[in-house]
This record gives structure tokens, sequence and C-alpha cells, in this order.
């Protein structure tokens, strides 16, 4: 169970890569992608909802067909329009999961594990059924119908039947998206396992930062149908700023206690905890001494050198940079601040951060916004 | 016995016409209804609507045009002339054409919607895993679309059982030939033997009710397997 899955054999370092144009429009829709990706390892692609991510994976598998298209994985090609070459889904090596697993509905687990094995040559097959059953922890299921499985369950199942496909592509979308929290727990660790084990290339496209982070080596980030930036995850970004950076809502959450509250404006003074920095914003009294929790979104905090005046911000308050974020392609750059033991997060474009000359340990005035209470702590 | 010789040869020949008819609907209507449920043609409006002519037209007008397509000066009549086959009207192979015109909505309407409400989901997961479309047609489509197919099966049958006016207009009367249950009855009461009419009513009304008894059955036993 712990020995790589055999399924490619190691082949000259100029051929192991996947080379991929794609140009396709319908509609309002326009995917205009080139990429290199390397042929190993897990390449996640991270979007929003409508940045193309699908369309683009769907044109990896010849589901979709795009006007213009170049396909090449790992030494063969697999599309080329100019010379009019477009090999059909069940042609390409491929594996795919589905977001909502789409198994078949008249077959049984193990009918739908065979379905895919059944029609490759014995020769060309890699991945015996043994192990992608082990490999899913699914063997108590094979006789039940799909729809006596849960979601979690089914979408083992056909993350099994995609790799007793022998693939030498492992196409997945969003195969977690589907499920809640806890059938998502269920799967995550699964394809943390895969990931060690297996020798071929994986397109794993998520919105979800967090599983973007667990799972890639390699990151796309797509933007509109475009690429906006791509990379080795690692010397890309650091994991735990993922999420900050993708997620619109980046924000930061910190604690304080009630110090005041004016009657006449109606605001409430906070206390940052471990500093002597004071936040107002609109809300009925609390007692003094109360410890409270506020929200503070990193769109809403910007980063200025010296202390402004007659601002109509409230909140100013002094701070000192800790870490910065910045992603190739990516037009905004994140700044995490301390203020007291408390991290604020803030999120400026690319050319006032290189205005700024912002550096690690230099003292801003973090000018807030909007800052909303989340609760009493 | 109060069936005659030439009730029970009506009874045969009408089964025999109807099973004809319902396999040669089953062939000729799948891939009719597999295209009016995948193709975005603008043909698909009109072939649907010629398919369905036969659900609001007279039979007798069905049997009047087929009457002279098939005889000796229609198109028709003159090709099976020309091809050696005669001529086909007042024939029992001139009644299984007709009878596959009159009953074709029967059987393309229920396989077009169990084709519709399969979906494409299924049909791309079989082609990701190495399926091609008519491999995926068979061992995906085909069980998919069964209560499609046994819905068409069973209507195509019975209302073939039931056809009167198509019957009288290209087959005539011929005992043994063309002579079916619907138009036995006719005879019948046309020559008073209430009787014999009434054995063959009784159990057309009989069979029709079995039939469509065990029709609402499957649906319900359908519509608890999918939920």
């Amino acid at each position: 169970m712990n020995r790589p899955l055999p399924m490619d054999k190691p082949q000259d370092p100029a051929s192991e890569s996947i080379q991929a144009h794609f140009k396709l429009s319908h509609d309002s829709f326009t995917l205009d992608v080139d990429l290199q990706l390397p042929g190993k390892g897990v390449s996640g692609f991270f979007g929003h909802s409508g940045s193309g991510k699908t369309s683009c994976l769907r044109c990896f598998a010849g589901l979709e067909k795009p006007q213009e298209g170049y396909l090449k994985v790992n030494g063969e090609v697999w599309q080329d329009s100019q010379n009019g070459l477009f090999m059909p889904p069940h042609k390409r090596a491929i594996g795919y999961v589905f977001q909502e697993a789409n198994l078949f509905p008249h077959l049984s687990v193990l009918g739908n594990l065979q379905y895919g094995l059944k029609r490759i040559p014995s020769t060309l097959r890699q991945v015996p059924l043994q192990q992608a059953v082990e490999l899913l922890g699914i063997g108590h299921l094979l006789k039940r119908m799909p729809d006596k499985l849960s979601g979690g369950e089914r979408q083992r199942v056909a993350i099994a039947r995609a790799l007793l496909c022998s693939p030498k592509l492992l196409l997945m979308d969003e195969p977690l998206a589907a499920l809640d929290p806890k059938r998502k727990s269920e799967v995550l660790p699964y394809l943390e396992q895969l990931h060690g084990q297996l020798q071929i290339p994986v397109i794993y496209v998520s919105h979800s930062a967090d599983e973007i982070g667990r799972l890639a080596d390699h990151l796309v980030v797509l933007e509109d149908g475009r690429v906006q930036a791509t990379g080795p995850l690692k010397q890309t970004l650091v994991r735990d700023d993922l999420p900050f950076i993708f997620e619109a809502d980046a924000e930061a959450v910190v604690d304080g206690h009630v110090c005041d509250f004016d009657q006449h404006y109606r605001l409430l003074s906070i206390r940052l905890n471990g500093s002597d920095s004071v936040l107002k914003l609109p809300h009925s009294m609390l007692e003094n001494g109360q410890p409270v929790r506020v929200k503070i979104k990193a769109r809403d905090v910007s980063i200025n050198l010296q202390k402004a005046h007659d601002s109509s911000i409230l909140n100013l308050i002094p701070a000192q940079v800790v870490s910065i974020v910045s992603l190739d392609g990516q037009a905004q750059v994140l700044i995490h601040a301390a203020v007291g033991e408390e991290h604020i997060v803030a999120r400026i474009t690319r050319y006032s951060f290189d205005r700024l000359k912002l550096l690690p340990q230099q003292q801003v005035w973090l000018q807030i916004k909007s800052v909303s209470l989340l609760g009493t702590a | 016995m109060p069936l005659s010789n030439d009730d029970l040869s009506a009874i045969w020949l009408t089964l025999e016409l109807a099973s004809l008819t319902t396999v040669l609907l089953l062939l000729i209507g799948t891939p009719i209804a597999w295209w009016l449920a995948r193709t975005d043609s603008w043909l698909k409006r009109p072939v649907g609507a010629v398919v369905a002519l036969p659900l609001v037209l007279p039979p007798t007008v069905i049997g009047f045009y087929l009457l002279i397509a098939l005889g000796p000066n229609g198109y028709i009549g003159q090709l099976t002339e020309s091809l050696g086959w005669g001529i086909l009207t007042f024939s029992f192979t001139g009644l299984v054409i007709g009878s596959v015109f009159y009953s074709l909505p029967f059987v393309v309407q229920p396989l077009q919607n169990a084709f519709e409400s399969i979906g494409n989901a299924p049909l791309e997961a079989a082609a990701t895993l190495r399926a091609s479309k008519l491999d995926t047609f068979f061992s995906v489509v085909i069980p998919l679309a069964r209560p499609g197919f046994i819905t068409a099966s069973i209507l195509g049958f019975a209302h073939t059982v039931g056809e009167f006016g198509v019957v009288l207009m290209i087959g005539g009367n011929i005992p043994g030939k063309t002579q079916v249950v619907s138009v036995q009855i006719y005879n019948h009461v046309e020559t008073l033997q209430y009787t014999q009419a009434h054995w063959l009513a009784g159990g057309m009304l009989l069979f029709s009710f079995v039939v469509l008894l065990a029709l609402y059955s499957s649906r319900q036993a359908k519509q608890g397997w999918q939920s």
C-alpha cells in the first residue's frame, strides 16, 4: 500500500512536462491560456467561480473543443488545432473526477470501478483494482449502489474509478466542493495520500485556497479566463499566506476590551490587547472592560508612512510591518502588520507598495475605514 | 366456443402485427428519439412535429396517403414493384408499414423524454472512462433509459392493437391476411353478431386495462428507484 503507484515509467526530463494552449470563446466568456506545467506532481488551478478553471480542465480532457488548442502531455501530443489533431476524450489517457462524483446510477460501486478498467487493454493496466480500493478505503462499499453512498464515499469511489483507467494525467474538478466540511475532512486525507504516491501529473481545480495550499506543488491562478500567475507553490508564496492573498475577503480578527463610549456620537472605543491603540466604531453602549472581538477586512485598511491629519477616517493606529505577501502578476499586495499582540492585514496595490518602499520591521500608520464587532469574546 | 376461426385468426394476426411493429418501431424510433433529444439543429422542431402528426390526424388521412403512396401509381408502390415485391396495399406488409407510421409518436416520445432526462453528465463520465459514443450508448444510455424503453414498447404495442382506420384504408378486410380484431368487431356489429362482438370487444377492454395498469405500475416502480 505504501509503494508508489507504478503508473508511469521515468522518462527523460525534457519530455516530462505538460504544454497546453487553449483559446475558447462562447457567449461573453473567453478562455485564453498558455501553460507549461510540470510533468509530475499536483498543479493547483485556483480561481473564483467564473474564472474559467473548469472550462480549462474540460479542454485538457477534450470535453470542450476550443477553437485553438495545443496539448502535449509528457511527450505525447493529444491536440494540435494547427494540424487538425483532436483526440476525443475516450482516446486520451486521462482520469477525470467530476465535482458531483457522477457515478453511473445503474451500476454498483464495483461495476463503476470496473467500467473504465474493462476498457483498458490488460497490458496497459497499471493500477490493480485491489490497490485502488485499498488506497481509497472503499472495500466495504463494493456491492452498494451509488444512491446508498454518502457524498464523501461517492467521491472516493469516483477517484478510484478514475485511477483505474491508468491515466497519464489525472484531472480533478473541485472534488470536494459539493461536500460539507465533515465529508470534506473525510476525503482530504485520501487526496493527500494520493499526492504522495502518484507518479503522474495531476491538475487539481479549486476555489479553496486551503485545499490548494495542502495539495498543490505548482500553482496556476486564473482570472477572467486568463492566467494571472503560475509557478512552484513554495516559491510563489508562503503556504500559510495563500488564503489571505486570494480570498477576496481576507480579514483579520483582533481582540480587545471596551474602554469608552461616546454618548453624543454613539461611538464605542476598544483598546487592542497589548497596546495603547484604540479603535472606534459606531455601536450601542457596552460596559467598560468588557472583552470584545472585532473584524477588519484587508481591503478596508490602507497604509500611511506618517500620521495623517484631518482625515474623515476615524481609526488611525501605529503598527509595525511584519511580512509582505506578494504574488507575481497580482495587482495587489498583502501586508501583515502588528499592533501590540494583534495582527492586522492590509491589501494595497502593488503600485502603492513600490511607491512607499515598504519593508519588514518598518513603522507605519494603518488607516482603517471600517471595523465591525464580531461579538463579545 | 363463442369465438369463430376467423375471430381466432384475427386475434393471432393482431398480435403478430403489433409485435412486429413494436420491434421495428424500437429500431427506427431509437435513433430518431436520440437525435431529437441531442440535436440543436433547426430541423429538430419540424421533425418533432412530423413524428407527432399521427397524434392529431384522423387515421383515415394517414391511411389515405399511404394507400396512394403504396398503390400501383404511388412512388413507393412503383419502387416495390420494380424490386419485385409487388404492391403492398391490402397485404400484411402494408399493414406493418401503416402501423409503423401510425404508432411512431407513441414510441419516439417516451424514448426522447428518457434520453433527455439522462443529461450530459453520465455521457461525459463514460467518455472520460474510455467508452466511445456507441459503447456509451449501449453501456450507459440504454440501461438508464430502460423505463423509457418499457413505456415505448407497451404504448407502441397497445396502440397498434387498437388501430382501425389505417387498417381499413390500406388493408381492407381480408380474413387471415389483414383482418385484425378491431376490424373483426366492426364486421360482427355490421352483421348483428353482438355476442361475438361482445367477446372481442370485452377482450380488448380487458387487454387495454391490463396494459395501462402495467404501465402505471412500472412508472411508479421507476420513481421509487430514482428517489
